[in-house]
């Protein structure tokens, strides 16, 4: 059955569980995952569906960080060291976003994540 | 931890939300090589990324509803549903070797810059807050 088919209520409970094993396992939002496939599965226009990607790993992340702290892997201080910063470098980010949206700055970030990646993958 | 250590947890932290912020990425693909750089393990880093993404999740998720973008109830299901997956996720990731999970890591990085530069070069337009 092609996924177009279900219902809207089943594709959404679909697209939780992917977002929640993905979100735990790489530590991460989920948003690279759950924005395409949003679009692609419920036909959400991509502002609908970044933002409603952003409260789903609300709930995500919160029941990551419960997950993990009883099993004694978090570091609180760790992450207030580098969560709280990252709110005013992400505010004042979106702010600069229109000055600094050039394509050559984006392929060189692109550059430097592939870089970081290449470094886990090969260490 | 040192002096040096919180000084430059501080800078990262800054930089990766500035990145996030400018690019349209979300925090957890920076904050996961940066809580690495700082010397947490694989597991670690990925538990300490999710508490570091919360509040940047809240204050984006509160910023799109009031720019009427936010589908709460859509959100509320997605985010509900997927506690369950975030169950199965802890269990792979205490579960399989470390080593093995920085390398699936550092594809989901790859992959992620990829995209980012198909997208560019392709239409030169960006949807912000992604996360």
């Amino acid at each position: 059955m092609r996924p177009e088919r279900l219902p809207m209520t089943a594709r959404l409970v679909a697209i939780g569980l992917v977002a929640g094993v993905f979100s735990t396992l790489f530590g991460v939002g989920g948003g690279i995952i759950v924005v395409p496939l949003l679009v692609g599965l419920t036909a959400f226009p991509a502002h609908a569906a970044a933002a409603t990607s952003l409260g789903a790993i609300l709930v995500t992340a919160t029941a990551g960080v419960v997950l993990y702290a009883v099993r004694g892997e978090l570091e609180p201080w760790y992450a207030a060291l580098v969560g709280l910063p990252a709110v005013v470098g992400a505010v004042a980010g979106a702010h600069l976003q229109q000055r600094l949206s050039g394509r050559a700055l984006t392929l060189a970030f692109a550059g430097l994540l592939a870089v970081i990646g290449a470094w886990l993958v090969g260490g | 931890m040192t002096g040096w250590t919180i000084a430059a947890a501080l800078c990262l932290g800054f930089g990766a939300g500035l990145l996030s912020g400018v690019f349209g990425v979300g925090g957890g693909i920076l904050f996961v090589p940066t809580l690495l750089l700082l010397g947490l393990g694989q597991v670690e880093a990925s538990a300490t990324s999710l508490l570091a993404i919360v509040p940047t999740a809240a204050v984006g998720a509160w910023r799109q509803r009031t720019y009427g973008n936010l589908r709460v109830r859509a959100a509320a299901l997605v985010g509900g549903v997927s506690v369950l997956g975030a169950e199965l996720g802890v269990q792979a990731a205490t579960r399989i070797d470390e080593s093995l999970l920085r390398r699936l890591f550092g594809v989901l990085l790859l992959t992620v810059a990829a995209q980012l530069a198909i997208r560019t070069l392709r239409q030169g337009r960006r949807y912000p807050d992604e996360a």
